[in-house]
Parts: structure tokens; sequence; C-alpha cells
């Protein structure tokens, strides 16, 4: 065992050097104010005053909303298509699995700005409906461009953990189920969903914190109005340069999403224990 | 006895592959019935066709003289034991013997009352709230078997539900079983490959080889008078040898002529003779109709099997007299334990 420690040190310094020190670096930031040396730290919480205004407090409340929408939307659609790739036999399952990730491999912007011809005032959609003499519809720039191209991008990361809860599962259960008296509806509720769980969990965290820290989609899709958290960070760091509060606007995130996580589990276990 | 289950000509097959080939068999009610037979034979199978688990390619599948080919699983009066328990790990004792009461509807006092008679009847009284996932496997065996009986099936059916337990616990446990199902009285359908367990709890064993049933008859019957050369070589560890059926109640093998109680065999018809190892008597040499010379002796715990080589064969013996090794002895039989039965492709 010790010889394998050994091997794991490259990798410790990695996680230290990359993912530990920003971190680090990042609530440092945080708590201190503009012009500081790393001689003379002068720390304060001002730059979490100043993200009580209105105008900031409504950034964080969209894109909390959206996450929530795109989320919802991804599960709603995301579990069905999992469950009936469970049903597949495996050769056909694993076909279906590779088709759900083929959009990733291809760049994200790349995919992106397919989305913006299709969806444009000119694009594919309005000239097929101006053919058949329907008029325009404006797609662009809305709540519905932004939460369509998350939800085309996040997607996968939903079904895939789902279907791999769902195909792993003992099917005797499925069949005790059903020997004790459940019908399809009841079998899938009692015992087929509640097992499936942990992977509803894994879907709905990582679509979550995809959607919500996104800034290339509400960029692109949402336009130059269109300012979600990812968007509020990237200006402060990019064009503004208060790398300060860019980094407690960071935090905020980090703790709210933790909060959110946290409350995920937790609901999990209640229910666990409510059945 | 009145008939519960029938099965009539009963086919499956799995692609080219004919599991089942023509099974006819009846199961009574209360009765302890055992499908015996070694692993791939069709078992599993048979059982779940009369779960609704999978559909029979031909032949019928009756319940109480209805056929049931086309009632799904959860609405027939059966429940089932799985090899591997199935329980639910997401809920805990008390819920997984529930279930089934649960989605009847039942009313919650009285679901508490039977589920606490159940574990009560399985040794699990304390056991309630514990997570399902932390118990040993003989404490999951009984929280399957009592999430089962609560339901008060017409017909329990256990697919070796006594596989993955140890030596001593599978004794209690089918010691258990046998009392459990006498004392809520419901037909039994066991399936096991091993056949002193058939012996020990069945009232009747049903003994089946590559999808077809070799024999059906009370232990004893199966035990003493195996129909065939399969049978009588997968109960017990008989000697089994070809023979030469002179005439009514004689006999020939290893060129010795003996006396029998089977007649009705054509004149020097070739046959089957099956010697149980406890039915061969060791004697002195001269005394014996077959001599030959000790080779082996194991203790076996109550009995010692010896292993005596004669001119054309080694036979095996039970038998509770110590033989040294190298001794040269007689054996002799007498006409009711020389079993003479057909030739059979097997
Ligand atoms: N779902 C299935 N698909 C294909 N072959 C199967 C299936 N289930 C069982 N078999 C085959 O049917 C035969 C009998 O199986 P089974 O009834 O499980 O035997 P047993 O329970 O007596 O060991 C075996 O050869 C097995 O491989
Ligand atoms: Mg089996």
């Amino acid at each position: 065992m010790r010889h394998f420690r050994k091997l794991s040190m490259p990798y410790l310094i990695w996680c230290i050097i990359f993912i530990l020190i920003p971190l680090v670096l990042i609530v440092l930031y945080a708590f201190t104010t503009v012009g500081n040396h790393v001689i003379s730290l002068n720390f304060s919480l001002a730059n979490f005053a100043k993200i009580n205004d209105p105008t900031y407090i409504r950034v964080f409340i969209k894109s909390f909303e959206l996450g929530v929408i795109t989320t919802i939307i991804c599960f709603i659609g995301g579990y069905p298509l999992a469950f009936i790739i469970s049903r597949q036999k495996e050769s056909v399952q694993d076909l279906l699995i590779l088709l759900v990730t083929v959009p990733t491999w291809i760049n994200m912007l790349l995919r992106t700005y397919a989305w913006m011809n299709i969806l444009a005032d000119n694009g594919i959609i309005n000239g097929l409906l101006s053919r058949l003499g329907l008029g325009q519809v404006t797609m662009m720039y809305t709540n519905f461009s932004v939460v369509l191209g998350m939800v085309c991008n996040f997607m996968p990361f939903m079904i895939i953990p789902i279907h791999t809860s769902l195909s792993k599962m003992d099917g005797s259960l499925i069949e005790a189920a059903m020997d004790l008296g459940a019908n399809r509806l009841q079998t899938f509720r009692m015992v087929i969903f509640r097992l499936s769980m942990p992977g509803v969990i894994n879907g709905v965290v990582m679509v979550f914190l995809m959607a919500i820290s996104s800034f290339v989609i509400p960029k692109l899709l949402g336009g130059g109005q269109f300012v979600l958290i990812g968007n509020l960070i990237e200006s402060q760091f990019i064009s503004i340069g208060d790398w300060n509060f860019g980094s407690a606007i960071s935090t905020i995130l980090a703790v709210l999403i933790l909060i959110a996580m946290r409350l995920m589990k937790s609901m999990d276990l209640k229910e666990a224990e409510a059945n | 006895m009145e008939k519960i289950i029938e099965l009539k000509n009963l086919t499956k097959n799995f692609g080219d592959q004919q599991v089942l080939k023509g099974i006819n068999l009846d199961i009574h009610q209360n009765e302890f019935l055992t499908l015996l037979g070694p692993s791939g034979c069709g078992k599993t199978t048979t059982l779940r066709i009369i779960a609704g688990f999978e559909e029979p390619s031909g032949g019928e599948v009756l319940f109480d003289g209805i056929d049931i080919s086309a009632v799904p699983p959860y609405k027939r009066e059966v429940n089932t034991v799985f090899q591997k328990y199935a329980l639910f790990p997401h809920m805990n004792v008390f819920d997984n013997v529930a279930f089934g009461l649960h989605i009847r509807k039942v009313d919650k006092q009285i679901v508490e009352t039977k589920v606490r008679r159940m574990l009560d009847l399985v040794g699990l009284s304390d056991y309630e709230n514990r997570d399902v996932t932390l118990l040993s496997g003989g404490q999951q065996q009984r929280v399957a078997i009592a999430r089962a009986l609560v339901n008060e099936p017409k017909v329990l059916l256990l697919d070796e539900p006594l596989g993955a337990l140890d030596a001593k616990l599978r004794k209690e446990m089918q010691f258990e079983l046998k009392k459990i199902q006498k004392e809520i009285g419901i037909t039994f359908v066991f399936v096991t490959h091993d056949q002193e367990e058939a012996l020990t709890m069945s009232d009747t064993v049903v003994v089946m080889n590559e999808g077809t049933i070799q024999q059906i008859g009370s232990p004893i019957d199966i035990y003493n008078e195996p129909e065939n050369r399969f049978v009588a070589g997968f109960i017990g560890e008989s000697n089994i040898i070809d023979g030469i059926m002179n005439e009514d109640f004689l006999v020939t093998f290893d060129d010795v002529q003996f006396e029998c109680v089977d007649n009705g065999f054509p004149r020097d018809e070739p046959v089957d003779v099956v010697l149980r190892p406890e039915d061969i008597d060791i004697v002195k040499p001269e005394e014996g109709k077959l001599q030959g010379v000790v080779r082996s002796v194991t203790f076996k715990g109550v009995h010692y099997e010896i292993v005596v080589e004669t001119r054309h064969r080694k036979y095996r013996i039970h038998t509770t007299d110590f033989c040294a090794v190298d001794t040269p002895v007689g054996l002799t039989l007498t006409p009711d334990d020389i079993h003479v039965m057909w030739k059979t492709p097997y």
C-alpha cells in the first residue's frame, strides 16, 4: 500500500496546484479590497455588500429560475428516455447511449451557433413559418432560447446517470413487486423509481450546476442584455477587471450550490424513511 | 386431495432450445411438492411459468381448473420466494413484509397485526425496523418467506430458497419451512437440486431431467422404486448394473442369477439393475453370491462407506459394521433389494 501511496503523489500535487490554490485565491480575493498586494491584505466584506443591490439580486433569482426550469425539463424529458433505453437489449442500449452522447462530441460553441441559425428571426424555423404564411415568432434572445440551448446541451448529463441506475437494477426486484400484486404503474412508483433515485440526484445536481454557472449559452442565445450569474462573473473578470467582486459572486454561488446539494441529499433520505 | 394447479403438456422454447418438453403435472391442495433435478433441467422455468413471469410456448396452466395463461403475475394467487430473496433494499423489514398488503390497500391496523404475526412465525419479531441489506443470509431468507406468506397465497413457490445458506442453517430452515407449511396449510412448490432436501421435506417429489419429468411419487416411492436409471442414479448413490431379465422373478447380472420381485418383462430382456448401497450385505466370502475384496473404507458419521471390488465392478456399500481394507468378502442380496427397471435412453 505504501508503494501505491507514493504513486498518488503527482495527482495530489496536481490537485493542490489546480484546484486547491485557485479556490483559496478566489476566497481570498472575495474577502479583500481592490489594489492590495500579497504583502498587505486589506480584509473587508465590501464585495459582499455590493451584491446586495436589486440589479444583482435579480440576476441571481433569474439564474436560479432558469436553472430550475432547465433541470425540470431535462428531468421530465430525460427520465422516460433513460427508462425506455434501459428496457432494450444490451446491444441496443449501448448504441442508444452512444447516440445520446454524440452531440457532446461536438464543441458546445458550434452547437449553440447552430441553434442561433435555427431560431433567428430570419432563421430556419421562421423561414418555414413565413413560407406557410404563419408570420414570424421571435425566439432568439428570450428565456425560451436560453432554456432551449441549455436543455439540449445538458440533457445527456441527465440521461446517462439515470440510465446507469436503471440498467444495473436487479430485475428480480421488479418481478418481486409484481409477484406481490403491484401492477406496472405501482411497480414503477414503489420500486423502480425509488431505486433509480441515486441516478436522478446525480443527474439533477449535474444539470443544475451546469445551468446555473453557464455563461456561453446565455451570452449567445440570450444576447448582450441577458445576464446570468455566469455572465456577471465573466464580465467582472474579463471586461470590468474587478476580480474581487467577481470572486465574491463565485463564492456565494458555490455556497448556494452546496446548500442546494445538501437539500437534495436530505430530501432523498427523508423520502426513503417516509416510505 | 383437490387439484389446485394442473400443468398440461407444457412446453417452453428459448430460441431453438426446447427447455420444457411436455410437462404434465397435478399439484394438489396443501401439498409440499418438490421439483428435483440437476441444474439446467428446467425447474426454474417451470416455476416462472406458474408465477406468470414466462409464457409457455405450448400447453396449458390451469389454476383451480381455469386457464391462467393470460393472467399477469400480479393477479395470480401465488407468491414466490426468489432464489436470491429479492428484498427491496430501500425498505426496512416491516415495509418489505407489508408490501403486498399495502398494494391491496389493507387497513393499516390489520397490516400491522398481520406483519407482526408473520415476523413472529419466522422468528424475526424484533427486526421490524432493521435495514434488510444488513441482515444475514438466513434472516433475509426469513423476511422473503414472511413477505410472500403474509399475502396468504393459495400456493407458495420457492426457488432453491436454501441454496445460499450454510449446511447447519440449511437444516434448520428445512425443518422450519416444513413446520410453517404444516401450520398454515397451503401448497408449497419447492425447487431444489439437492436430493436429500427433496426427500426429507416433500409429500411429493417430481424428478426432472432435460425438460422432462422422469418420475412423480412420494419420497419413499422415489427412493425405493426408481422408475429408471436416471432417477436411480440421481437419488442416492446407487449401484446401477446392466442385467438380463431371464424370466419373471429371475435376473442375471455379473454372471450370477438372482431371485427378484419384478415380473412382466419379455424373456431375456436387457434391463438396468439398481442396488442401493445400504441394501447390500457383506458376509464371509463363502456365504456370498458375489465375491470381492474391500478396496476402501470411509467413515461417514453414522455408517461406513465401503467399496468392494469384484471380478466385474466396484460396489458401493453402506454399513454400520467396520471391515478392514484388503479383506476378502462375499456380498448377498435379498430379492426385494434388487430393483429391476426398463432400459431408457438416459
Ligand atoms: N431467459 C432465458 N433465455 C434463454 N435460455 C434460458 C432462459 N432461462 C433459462 N434458459 C435455459 O433454460 C434451461 C433451463 O433453465 P432453468 O429452468 O433455469 O433450469 P434449472 O432451474 O433447473 O437449473 C437452461 O439451459 C437455461 O440456460
Ligand atoms: Mg434454477
